[in-house]
């Protein structure tokens, strides 16, 4: 591939045609040279970035990713020979661009708004890298091994690796010392062609990069979110989507995943949302610091904002960009998480443009492809072996904002066949507060099986029978309670008020959880379990003491109760000897009613 | 206005509905203003939709009746849709195109904006967080609106939203800090009487010099209605970001204006999506509601209040739905409480304000305000639920406990929601009024005040 970096500094200068027709970011050219589908244009003296998306032999049909205003027809269009691509290399990580990988960081040195038309390479050119050879001149090298790496953040070695589409003999490396990514670090000779290697190098955005071999998702990604961890567990490599209608906390989720999941890279793409959303972000990132390494999240995180008012073809493209770098960095054997708030208006961005194509729509103004299109996303998650060996993953977390909160629309739909987790939120508990507003009857996993084998060998071989015990009680209650709205929670025998008095505290103890408590925001897998263990035993003890005939008010008033509920907030995740007290606790004072009634009797 | 030259076509292809279609040419660009003139002299104000060297199509704001296609000129102006922006025009009414409708003259501007405005780039935006205090209970303490946020009002036809909009014009203010606001109403698609009302609210608060109002009224086109509030926002933009002003913008009624929008897509034959509005409604929302917001080391912002009436009270039409999406919550009016009497008739079950959290809190407003909010909320929507329960069995038959609910929801709704239309809360008098209420329900029940605060508030 040439080096004339996508949006970047120089600009390609084969004109391929004229523009006929102008209809927003929908352009017809007719053309005097060949281009290809899906190759890379320049529109216009501003040579505003579009894409190929239909060709004849005399026209074609051009998507604009900028503001199309000023356009004429006659104006002239550049190709450049290219498939829409993104420019991989050190510097992404800590970096954000739009939909198209310009450099917001960098574009904001020339003003407040983002100007059309406005370039600039999406790594910085001039800045020096460190780099340390792996590998001697003379070894013979496959694709994706690691030539040498760089620190690129205090916690992220970059490896820079062999192309996918490269093999061959190392004639030289370079040694150890500062390089841009342009300089050549290492030359590799196959069949008497020599291909000079830099540290950056381009890929086509909608194609998957290729890997040796599939894994099954059999480790659980570990977020610090009790109801995923515990309840709907995601596998590292596997695929989950976040439904729910505006205010139930999709957003607030997503940011709470892409702050403690224990991935190793984080790529977050804001997608069509709102702006200070992404300033949240980019303020609370940097700042915050990642349990696991105590450094700023920012060091190991690509953010991509394209938000809602900013063109909209962008915002179709912002999701395949943050796709590619994450392949990327998989290819280094990280595990990567890929946050994309929300696909919704990546899929509406679709039928915009559909609309704008005249393309026959099918549901709800929909094009048919979109559920191809959504595979084609969610297909490029997955665990694998690397093209080198090491095992990586890229794990997919799809946000999705069904218009009226209304779950049978057809994103969410269709979104429900390619992904395995679906964590339903509802808006009902999400106006009385109830945090993180998960229903637990609606959501689901596929991973349960796959992960329980690591629960079991690495924490507790009970996992999955506690799991099963605490979703009878809350399926248990939710029956229940169909009675009681139409007769009162008194009427009930107490066996039963005990089951809605336990679902009760497993919720508020255990469910619920605060992602503005500096304690609760994130809870180890240990902490998870011993508080889950609390809750049930304390349910335990308790049919103890009703069955010898206790009213339901005296369970309800015990102090250790109050105490479970606070637990969560007080008892720090390097602290859990205070869950033993707590379960002591609960022993002395459910052992002091069990005697009281006892002498009743 | 300004006098302007540009390249003038005589003659049209076509006439339909609000557009007009035009030879093609070279000469003609993607989304620039264009002049017409019929035999009728008048001249109205129009934009370029399609480009082609074969067929351009035009859009006309005020509308096509008496053009025809022979004795119709099109003049290009070889820009966008401008208007003046200027510190002057604060204290008048304009039109849509910042004409002056108050009998006074046309605003000596140095410098004329495209009223689309551009993108603000997402990494310099400065996160919102400095609460602004608008006196009103229901909204400080329990869906807290902080400077820079865009947060609408989602109500129903009949309902008290322009008086609330009015409230909270006048009692804005960051507590401590008494310096001005600029205020911008974007009225469209209004009868007189609703801008009128507008006009003598902020009179009587003495607070129109620091007011300009924009307005389309509802018999004025619907092409225009669309620039009403594009018009508003630019002068907002440059009153904030170039003049260092806090302008607080009130857009109403939104629903009028995306009607407009789906009457113009259906003109243009294009494919609808929900309920007959085009599929770009999300994105046109957008592009009005994302001019919110503060910018980095720039000392002004603007805080967006959108009124939208719901149709038939539902919020789950695409209008509340595709907004909710954008903005940062919502407070929504009921029917219910405004037929029990109670002012605002705000219920805060669904109302939201997404930067309700980082804007509150020791050293905004005060350090028990979150975990308070959080336990009226669960208390309240406990009540509501009490409530269908007690209208099946009565409420007799509810156990003591539910019953103290029950009286804990009415106190909450008639003294700590209800308040005058001039009364005017401090944030402490509202948090200890919150504290007031908790009193009502068993300390055993309040799980999410922590026991100092229980220990501080409730004695």
């Amino acid at each position: 591939m040439n080096d004339s970096t996508r949006a970047g500094a120089q600009t390609a200068s084969n004109l391929v045609g004229r523009t006929a027709w102008i209809s927003g970011p929908v352009v017809r050219a007719n053309l005097s040279n060949q281009v290809f589908m899906g190759e890379q244009v320049e529109v216009g003296a501003e040579r505003l970035i579009g894409e190929v998306i239909g060709v004849s032999d005399q026209q074609a049909l051009l998507q604009v990713y900028e503001e199309t205003d000023g356009v004429r027809p006659d104006d002239p269009v550049y190709g450049t020979g290219l498939p829409m691509f993104v420019t991989l290399g050190p510097g992404l990580i800590g970096s954000v661009f739009d939909g198209i990988q310009r450099p917001l960081n960098v574009l904001q040195q020339r003003g407040a708004y983002v100007e059309k038309g406005a370039k600039a390479p999406p790594l910085n050119p001039s800045q020096r890298w460190g780099f340390t050879p792996r590998k001697a001149a003379g070894t013979t090298v496959q694709a994706g091994d690691v030539l040498g790496v760089i620190q690129e953040t205090p916690v992220m070695e970059h490896r820079v690796l062999v192309p996918p589409d490269r093999q061959g003999k190392l004639v030289t490396v370079a040694p150890e010392g500062e390089y841009t990514i342009s300089d050549v670090i290492a030359v590799i000779r196959h069949d008497n062609a020599e291909t000079p290697i830099t540290m950056a190098q381009h890929w086509p955005v909608k194609r998957q990069r290729p890997y040796l071999e599939h894994l099954p998702p059999v480790v659980p990604l570990i977020t610090g979110q009790r109801i995923l961890d515990l309840f709907f567990p995601l596998a590292k490599g596997g695929t989950a989507a976040i439904p729910g209608g505006f205010g139930t906390g999709k957003t607030v989720t997503q940011h709470q995943l892409s702050k403690w999941a224990d991935a190793d890279v984080i790529v977050y793409v804001g997608c069509g949302e709102r702006g200070n959303e992404m300033a949240e972000v980019l303020m609370d990132f940097p700042r915050l610091t990642d349990p696991r390494t105590g450094r700023p999240l920012m060091e190991k995180t690509v953010l991509i904002g394209n938000t809602s008012n900013m063109p909209v073809a962008a915002r179709e493209a912002s999701i395949y960009t943050g796709i590619t770098i994450a392949e990327y960095y998989r290819d280094m054997g990280y595990h990567v998480a890929l946050m994309a708030d929300s696909t919704s208006r990546w899929a509406e961005a679709l039928r915009e443009v559909s609309g704008r194509l005249e393309e026959m729509p099918v549901e709800e103004g929909f094009p048919a492809y979109l559920a191809a299109r959504l595979a084609q996303f969610y297909e490029r998650a997955g665990r694998v072996k690397t093209l080198a060996g090491p095992e990586a993953s890229v794990t997919i977390i799809g946000a999705v904002s069904p218009a009226g909160g209304d779950f049978s629309e057809p994103v969410t739909q269709h979104t429900k066949r390619f992904t395995r987790c679906f964590w339903a939120l509802d808006k009902e508990l999400a106006a009385a507060r109830y945090f993180p507003a998960i229903n637990y009857l609606e959501s689901y996993s596929g991973y349960l099986d796959d992960v329980a084998e690591w629960w079991h060998s690495h924490h507790d071989p009970h996992w999955k029978d506690l799991r099963e015990k605490a979703m009878q009680l809350l399926q248990e209650d939710s029956r229940l309670q169909r009675i009681v709205r139409l007769i009162g929670e008194d009427a009930l025998p107490d066996d039963q008020r005990l089951v809605i008095e336990g679902s009760r505290l497993l919720q508020e103890a255990c469910l619920q959880q605060n992602a503005n408590d500096t304690t609760d925001t994130f809870c180890s897998p240990e902490k998870q379990l011993g508080l889950l263990k609390a809750v049930l035993h304390f349910v335990d003890r308790a049919k103890e003491v009703v069955k010898k005939g206790a009213p339901i008010h005296r369970i309800r008033e015990t102090a250790v109760r109050e105490e479970l509920v606070r637990a969560k907030e007080k008892i720090p995740n390097d602290k859990l000897e205070l869950l033993g007290e707590l379960n002591a606790k609960i022993d002395r004072e459910m052992d002091a009613l069990f005697g009281e009634y006892q002498k009743l009797k | 206005m300004r006098t302007e030259s540009g390249k003038v076509f005589c003659g049209l292809k076509g006439i339909s509905g609000a557009l007009v279609f035009l030879q093609g040419s070279t000469r003609i660009s993607y989304g620039e203003m264009v002049e017409v003139v019929g035999d009728d002299h008048r001249s109205r104000t129009g934009r370029v939709l399609i480009a082609s060297a074969e067929t351009v199509a035009i859009e006309v704001y005020e509308g096509t009746e008496g053009l025809s296609p022979t004795g119709t000129r099109v003049r290009c102006l070889n820009r966008g849709l401008e208007v003046p922006v200027a510190a002057e025009m604060l204290g008048r009414t304009f039109d849509s195109f910042a004409r002056p409708l108050d009998r006074g003259p046309a605003p000596l501007a140095r410098e004329w904006r495209d009223v689309n405005g551009a993108a603000i780039n997402p990494a310099v935006r400065a996160y919102p967080q400095d609460f602004l205090q608008t006196g009103i209970s229901a909204i400080d303490g329990m869906n807290t609106l902080v400077r820079g946020q865009k947060l609408p009002i989602f109500s129903g036809s009949g309902l008290p939203h322009n008086q609330l909009a009015a409230q909270i014009v006048q009692q804005a203010e960051v507590p401590g800090e008494r310096e001005g606001f600029a205020v911008i109403f974007a009225i469209m698609g209004a009868n007189r009487d609703v801008a009128e009302m507008f006009r003598r609210s902020v009179e009587e608060s003495g607070a129109l010099p620091r007011v300009a109002m924009f307005v389309n009224f509802a018999d004025d086109p619907a092409v225009e209605r669309l620039v009403t509030p594009r018009t508003a926002l630019t002068l907002a933009e440059y009153l904030a970001f170039d003049r260092g002003m806090h302008v607080l913008v009130v857009m109403t009624d939104m629903t009028q204006y995306c009607e407009a929008l789906r009457e113009v897509a259906s003109a243009k034959g294009e494919v609808p999506s929900r309920k007959g509005y085009p599929g770009y409604l999300y994105s046109d929302l957008a592009s009005l509601y994302e001019r919110a917001g503060r910018i980095e080391d720039k000392p002004g912002s603007i805080t967006q209040v959108p009124i939208l009436t719901m149709p038939n009270d539902d919020i789950t039409h695409p209008i509340p739905d595709l907004t909710g999406y954008i903005t940062e919550g919502q407070i929504v009016l009921e029917r219910d409480l405004d037929r029990a009497g109670i002012y605002p008739p705000i219920n805060v079950l669904p109302s939201l304000s997404r930067l309700m959290s980082d804007g509150i809190g020791e050293g905004r407003t005060r350090s028990d305000h979150a975990h308070l909010s959080n336990q009226l909320y669960s208390a309240y929507a406990y009540t509501r639920r009490i409530r269908m329960l007690a209208s099946i069995i009565g409420e007799e038959e509810l156990a003591g406990r539910d019953r103290m609910y029950l009286d804990f929801g009415r106190n909450f709704e008639k003294e700590f929601i209800g308040q005058s239309f001039t009364t005017n809360r401090s944030i402490e008098h509202t948090l200890d009024l919150g504290w007031t209420m908790l009193r009502q329900i068993p300390v055993a029940d309040l799980t999410r005040v922590s026991e100092a605060e229980i220990a501080e508030h409730l004695k």
